[in-house]
């Protein structure tokens, strides 16, 4: 017996270091394309290419942001991505609550049926041209609404919020208050939209981030530039490598201009990923909260 | 109090029963008309976007003549099914959506699992925040700057990928340029980016299991490696068969943006997928009802199989999606 379990503690230490090294490499693979991506940003470019800015910055310079903040699409297609995050996710945000909050009654007469009702999508959809028919004939095509109404509300994300009401505001709360007089309105606005402050901070994480990178939807409904969001010029300057000439027609030697070419794409990434990254470590522990919340009654 | 709950109990089932009837169905609705206002928004936007599109799902069944819109365009009965069916694509489109999407599956659904349990045997507390903090950044990358890190590791001239096979003195690769290294790269960059975010579900279904059972695991002298296998294993089957229910109901519904990012004109024999041929056929080439009929023949293969995978999940594991 004794044995056994001196034994079990030999096997125990050796499988704890095991999972540690497995671990610790996860992290290195995880963590050194972000912080390459960073460094070659502000590196110099020949470093960048001779395999020289591979751990450490190399020559630091700032070229590569020069050049994107001086071109004017990569600022138009923030300024379009930030109006349609702040506006979209507000709707979201609200809409969601709104009626999650009914869903989340048992006394509700209407409960089943619109779960019923919201479920149906998930599995049958009409497609990708019934919906792009509609949307024309709506007369939404090439307009910034249609970047925000096209996903209005997410069926996870109020069965999410569901879950959290179901757990937060006990049914007989709202008893107590019509007691007073208290309408449902009144009720949802000073009595449930000010408890729920954690789900709507996991709304409107779970929306913000969705609309901040929104791609598919642009390149479908979207043809004038000037309406373009973020990830629309990012493709086309990182998949299709259509760096716009301003940016390095004052290069002459084409080497070098396609080293300026992968300086700058370096620099997009981070600068399209900063708000979102920097946001995260402070967030992160609302997504969790919000994963485990929709897992429940997934 | 016994008798007090009887008695509520009695109320509840009185008021089901009368709630059938028209009259109390009616006052129902009066009675919680605030919500149901509560409720119009979503409804609305899912009456017009959600619903509305299924009403030209018959555009599959017709021949799309803009003058006369979708209600007065001539039926065709299957024509458009029929093309698809027997076009060189079909086997190519679905063959590529099958391995895309069925590589991904067996390759990286036991990923998150494995990493969740690992996170769940380490003592250190700092250590397994600063790894779950780190994994599940990558999921918060947008799908268009994920796919140009790619393409930018994987250059053959510029790229990091290239430059340590150059020092080992090999020809250097041109991944994208390659159909044969198309399955490779979609597939494990997905779990790059993905897994420790898929872990959480595992992670919270782990923190749930009795701490007891180690214990008692314990006692009857299992290691380590005996209790992953006895208590956590099992601890998360349901949590395991539902997601993989889930998965393989969406087996036909690979997402377009990442194929559609990474396709070039080199590897498409490898890279055209359901999904993003649709988009073709139907947006760039406007041909509406043939387009409409792929992703209709989609969405009802999609159907059937989760509705398959629930009905051996239900017979082998008594865990139902519905």
């Amino acid at each position: 017996m004794k044995n056994n379990s001196i034994k079990n503690s030999i096997d125990d230490t050796v499988f704890e270091i095991f999972v540690y090294i497995v671990l610790g490499i996860t992290l290195i693979l995880v963590i050194y394309p972000l912080y390459f991506i960073l460094i070659a940003s502000f590196s110099d470019p020949v470093g960048v290419n001779t395999g020289k800015a591979m751990f450490f910055l190399y020559n630091p310079s700032l070229e590569g942001y020069k050049r994107i903040i001086s071109d004017n699409r990569i600022w138009s297609g923030y300024l379009n991505t930030i109006i349609y995050t702040a506006v979209g996710t507000t709707i979201n945000v609200v809409i969601t609550m709104m009626i999650a909050y009914p869903l989340s009654r048992r006394s509700f007469s209407g409960r089943k049926a619109i779960t019923l009702f919201l479920l149906v999508p998930m599995y049958f959809s009409g497609g990708m041209i019934p919906q792009y028919l509609l949307v024309k004939s709506l007369d939404l095509l090439d307009t910034r609404a249609i970047m925000v109404l096209l996903s209005a509300a997410s069926v996870y994300n109020i069965i999410v919020a569901r879950s959290f009401l179901e757990a937060n505001i006990p049914e007989d709360l709202y008893e107590s208050a019509s007691m007073d007089g208290c309408s449902q309105f009144r009720f949802f606005s000073a009595v449930v939209m000010p408890l729920s402050k954690a789900i709507i901070a996991v709304l409107a994480l779970f929306y913000g981030v969705s609309h901040w990178n929104e791609y598919m939807r642009a390149l479908i409904y979207l043809k004038k530039e000037s309406l373009y969001p973020l990830q629309l010029i990012l493709s086309s300057i990182l998949i299709e490598n259509q760096v716009s000439a301003a940016m390095v027609d004052d290069v002459l030697l084409m080497e070098e201009k396609n080293m300026l070419k992968e300086l700058i794409k370096y620099g997009v990434i981070v600068v399209a990923s900063v708000p979102v990254l920097v946001a995260y470590p402070f967030l992160q522990k609302f997504f969790i909260k919000g994963v485990m919340l929709g897992s429940i009654k997934g | 109090m016994e008798s007090l709950l009887d008695i509520s109990k009695a109320e509840k089932k009185n008021k089901l029963y009368d709630s059938i009837t028209p009259n109390r169905f009616k006052r129902t609705i009066i009675k919680d008309w605030q919500l149901y206002v509560l409720c119009a928004p979503v409804i609305i936007y899912f009456l017009i976007f959600e619903f509305g599109p299924m009403y030209g799902v018959q555009l599959a069944f017709k021949d799309f003549i803009i003058g006369k819109g979708i209600w007065g365009s001539p039926w065709v009965g299957f024509k458009h099914f029929e093309r698809f069916f027997t076009s060189y694509q079909f086997n190519i489109i679905l063959r590529n959506t099958l391995v895309l999407s069925i590589y991904s599956l067996a390759a990286g659904f036991p990923f998150p699992v494995i990493l969740a349990i690992m996170l769940n045997n380490i003592r250190g507390e700092r250590f397994k925040k600063i790894v779950q903090t780190t994994t599940y950044a990558p999921h918060f990358i947008s799908v268009v700057v994920f796919c140009g890190m790619i393409n930018i590791f994987l250059s053959p001239s510029t790229g990091i990928v290239n430059f340590f096979i150059k020092q080992l003195r090999l020809e250097p690769i041109f991944f994208m340029g390659k159909a044969s290294m198309f399955s490779h790269i979609f597939v494990w960059s997905d779990i790059w980016q993905n897994t420790g975010w898929a872990a959480i579900v595992y992670i919270a279904a782990l923190s749930g299991i009795n701490p007891e059972l180690y214990e008692a695991a314990k006692i009857d002298g299992a290691n380590k490696l005996k209790s992953i296998w006895h208590v956590d294993l099992p601890g998360i089957m349901p949590t395991i068969i539902t997601l993989l229910i889930m998965r393989i109901g969406k087996i036909l519904s690979l997402g377009f943006q990442k194929a559609y990012l990474l396709q070039t004109p080199l590897n498409i024999d490898a890279s055209e997928i359901i999904a993003t041929y649709t988009y073709k056929v139907g947006l760039l080439d406007a041909q509406y009802s043939y387009s409409t009929a792929i992703g209709l023949f989609n969405t009802v293969v999609n159907i059937l199989l989760l509705i398959m995978a629930n009905q051996l999940s239900k017979k082998f594991n008594d865990v139902s999606l519905w």
